[in-house]
């Protein structure tokens, strides 16, 4: 499929240059909540993909109607009922996962991307520019939080989604050397880790300039 | 149209909320059964889980269920869910408490002498992935078995659950989780006031029941040597 050079820049470009979480700093909250471990990380990153991309496309299609004055809380009821709505399906078809990531999936309501690309983007756009953009954004947020939960579990645990990577063997108190850091289970981590992509990504891309 | 026009806002604001609001109740009563089916069977695995049945391999929890569980009991509200399992009676009290971010539950399976424990099993809201949430994990439930919610004198104590190499007075302990503090207390006083609502059924003890006869002669002897 060709793309042309603005929907390029539409589903690519906050993948790397205009990522919402490193470059825009959106949405850091639930990277701190989610992201102890890599499969709530990867479903969370799923979940606001599909929620943005779909709630951009409603309020696209809305934008001419929208009275100025109550657009705030119009796209918020948009939002609140799209993620209410995946909730309910959740409960009812996948009740394991509904449990598990029952105040993840209520998180996705606060979360400041949503908002953030409503407001910046679908106000303003085609219907079709505002999906690409939903879609380019929901995955920029999942690429980052992959990317932390990645980190925090693999040295915080010595797993990835519940694998043991590090072999037990290794461990202190198995008579060996390695310990687990105790520093990646604390939301802090999360917070210095972001910090630490922010700056290796603002380096990159500085050369690249 | 003009579109900022207080007519229009206070008639779109009201048009898309019960738009919104019709959808949703409509989704809420279309899933609702399916819901609670979900939720009644998730409540039975757990009893299950209590009980000591992996349910991993099972086909069918909800026939397990209704072949071990024979009776439901009501103590002020509390329920009491009366299992059999290979001819011994066990009685499985429901918990309800508050961990870290949310609350914690769980399932307390006792033997039919009301102290020792069968089996317990936990479930939590939005304890912390890796910490907290180890709480449903099979080695912090496993402590719990064989353990004794009674003391020396037969009142019901709970179990407490204790930062290893610290000693509970008075009371039989299991571990605690390390980085898990709060998730740990939450457990623990989760035990106690259950259990505390559960007195009238758990000091409900058969006439005959040895231990209670033994603390009673002690107080006795000791009242004889007074006088």
């Amino acid at each position: 499929m060709a793309l042309s050079q603005k929907t390029k820049e539409t589903l690519l470009g906050p993948l790397n240059a205009n990522n919402p979480v490193v470059v825009q700093v959106l949405g850091i909250c639930s990277a701190l909540a989610v992201t102890v471990q890599l499969k709530p990380a990867l479903v969370m990153g799923v979940a606001v993909t599909i929620i943005v991309a779909m709630s951009n496309v409603i309020i696209s299609l809305l934008r001419n109607t929208i009275p100025m004055r109550i657009r705030i809380i119009v796209q918020l009821v948009v939002v609140a009922a799209l993620v209410t709505l995946v909730s309910e399906v959740l409960k009812a078809f996948a009740y394991d996962v509904a449990m598990q990531l029952s105040v993840y999936i209520g998180l996705i309501i606060t979360n400041c991307i949503l908002m953030g690309r409503l407001e910046a983007f679908a106000m303003t756009n085609k219907v079709w520019d505002s999906f690409l953009d939903g879609l380019g954004n929901g995955l920029g947020y999942a690429a980052i939080l992959i990317i932390v939960a990645f980190f925090r579990e693999l040295f915080g645990a010595g797993t990835l989604l519940g694998f043991r990577i590090i072999p037990e063997s290794w461990y202190v108190a198995n008579g060996g050397f390695y310990e687990n850091c105790g520093m990646m289970m604390m939301p802090a981590m999360a917070l210095i880790i972001v910090g630490g992509i922010i700056w290796a990504h603002r380096a990159i891309n500085k050369e690249e300039k | 149209m003009n579109t900022n026009s207080n007519t229009y806002t206070i008639v779109y604001a009201t048009v898309v909320v019960i738009i919104v609001a019709v959808l949703l109740a409509l989704v809420s009563q279309v899933l609702g059964p399916r819901q609670q089916a979900n939720i009644q069977l998730d409540q039975q695995k757990q009893i299950l889980g209590a009980l000591k049945q992996d349910i991993s391999n099972c086909d069918d929890p909800a026939a397990l269920y209704f072949s071990l569980v024979k009776d439901t009991l009501d103590v002020n509200g509390h329920p009491v869910y009366v299992a059999e399992i290979e001819g011994a009676t066990k009685y499985v009290l429901k918990l309800k408490g508050a961990g870290l971010w949310g609350g914690i539950g769980g399932y307390l399976a006792l033997d039919d002498d009301k102290n020792t424990i069968y089996g317990a099993n936990f479930n939590h809201e939005s304890e912390t992935p890796g910490l907290g949430a180890l709480i449903v994990e099979l080695p912090f439930r496993q402590q719990f078995e064989g353990k004794h919610i009674r003391n020396a004198e037969g009142q019901v104590v709970s179990v407490a659950v204790l930062k290893a190499g610290t000693m509970a007075e008075g009371q039989e302990q299991v571990d605690a989780l390390s980085g898990a503090t709060i998730t740990s207390t939450g457990v623990n006083d989760m035990l106690q006031t259950n259990l505390a609502e559960y007195a009238e059924f758990l000091n409900d003890l058969p006439a005959a029941e040895p231990e209670a006869e033994e603390a009673n002669e002690e107080n006795q002897t000791s009242n004889q040597t007074e006088e």
